[in-house]
């Protein structure tokens, strides 16, 4: 496990380092997500299903505290989201148009994203996986 | 209403003397206040409108209310909740990997639906708050919200919108499409949760994503991609539009 947790961290630095580095527009997290997709995905075509869990970092730990940490992704958002009662009084005088368009807004990205993935997509659909496994499919 | 919370600061004031209670306090209250949220969204029938971290939030700033409490101060007490948010987002990196053969079968698709989302959420957030007469301000600080919050504020301070706005913005969309993304597009007949995924993650960001995490690790990964890319991609076309729309 502190390997597993070490991992996402480093992957994290190292994201934020590029980012600083680079200047790069994407926050160092996400570059850490990707970097890490790509070092599990090299990790793995050369390694064996077998041998995975000895010795390197695409560990079993590693699966169950990503699988942890994103179970729970949602609370980590409410210490910013408590941040919306100082904005109050702005969100209030503007209440109308925001409502609307916040809401209006998110429905259509979300329709037409999906809309064009829908159609643009011509293998069958991935498996559903909908039975309830108590929040924790992932 | 005044005295009420009067006596609640005193109270709160008398037992909570050390930081470090007072540190602990919030965590419990935080983490307690979210528990009972995600027990109560699971009693639901797991209702994606019972939102548990709308839940928290509403109850939390209630209770900064209640005990006299500024948000900075809150903040610091439960800074570690959202140091956390790093690691996590790249734990999403796992289901990412997990589903790659997925992801580069449907990467043309994903790539169109990406630039629709994209120009979509930001148009049409700059377009409804300037026809319904909000302000120059609202209207820029609307155009990134559908990003992961740390670009949007990135964006917003480029094109002159107001941060701590874009981040209101950012999170209540999240939540909005949290609530009401997989029954929207259940009834229009979209099931394919590489769809439900990759469309949380463009509209919503990371809340959304959160909600469609719980669901399927395949909605994961794509919400993991969605996210990611949007960013780049919104942050790219913002000043474009916005050379267009205001000329």
């Amino acid at each position: 496990m502190p390997e597993a947790f070490l991992t996402l961290i480093l992957f994290q630095l190292l994201g934020s380092a590029l980012q600083m580095v680079l200047h790069l527009p994407v926050p160092g997290p996400v570059i850490g997500m990707f970097l890490l997709a790509a070092a599990l995905l090299w990790k793995r075509k050369r390694t064996q299903p077998a041998d995975r869990a000895v010795s390197s970092f695409d560990s079993p730990a590693l699966s169950s505290l990503s699988r942890a940490l994103i179970a729970c992704l949602g609370l980590l958002f409410v210490p910013a989201g408590v941040g919306l009662v100082t904005q109050l009084p702005v969100l209030a005088a503007n209440a109308l148009p925001i409502a609307a368009a916040l809401f209006g807004s998110t429905v259509l990205g979300l329709m037409v994203t999906a809309f064009v993935m829908h159609k643009a997509t011509h293998d069958g659909p991935a498996p559903e996986r909908i039975p309830d496994t108590g929040g924790q499919v992932l | 209403m005044h005295t009420i919370s009067h006596v609640f600061h005193q109270i709160y004031a008398r037992f909570l003397p050390e930081p470090n209670m007072e540190s602990l306090f919030w965590l419990s209250l935080t983490l307690a206040v979210f528990a009972v949220g995600v027990r109560l969204q699971i009693r639901l029938g797991r209702a994606p409108w019972a939102n548990p971290v709308l839940f928290a939030i509403g109850f939390v700033a209630l209770a900064l209310v209640a005990t006299e409490t500024p948000y900075a101060k809150y903040f610091e007490s439960v800074k570690i909740i959202n140091f956390l948010l790093g690691p996590a987002t790249v734990a999403l990196a796992i289901p990412l990997a997990d589903s790659i053969r997925l992801v580069t079968r449907s990467l043309p698709a994903m790539t169109l639906a990406l630039l629709a989302g994209s120009v979509t959420s930001v148009v049409s957030g700059i377009l409804i708050v300037m026809l319904l007469g909000g302000s120059h301000e609202v209207a820029l600080s609307m155009a990134p919200k559908a990003v992961t919050t740390p670009i949007a504020i990135a964006i917003t301070t480029q094109i002159g919108g107001i941060p701590a706005l874009t981040a209101a913005f950012a999170i209540l969309g999240g939540i909005i499409a949290a609530m009401i993304g997989e029954a929207t597009l259940r009834r229009m007949g979209i099931t394919d949760w590489r769809a439900h995924g990759l469309a949380a993650g463009i509209a919503g960001s990371g809340i959304a994503a959160a909600q469609v995490a719980q669901r399927d690790p395949v909605g994961a990964a794509f919400a993991a991609l969605g996210i990611g890319l949007n960013g780049l991609v919104t942050a790219l076309i913002v000043p474009l539009i916005l050379y267009f729309i205001a000329g």
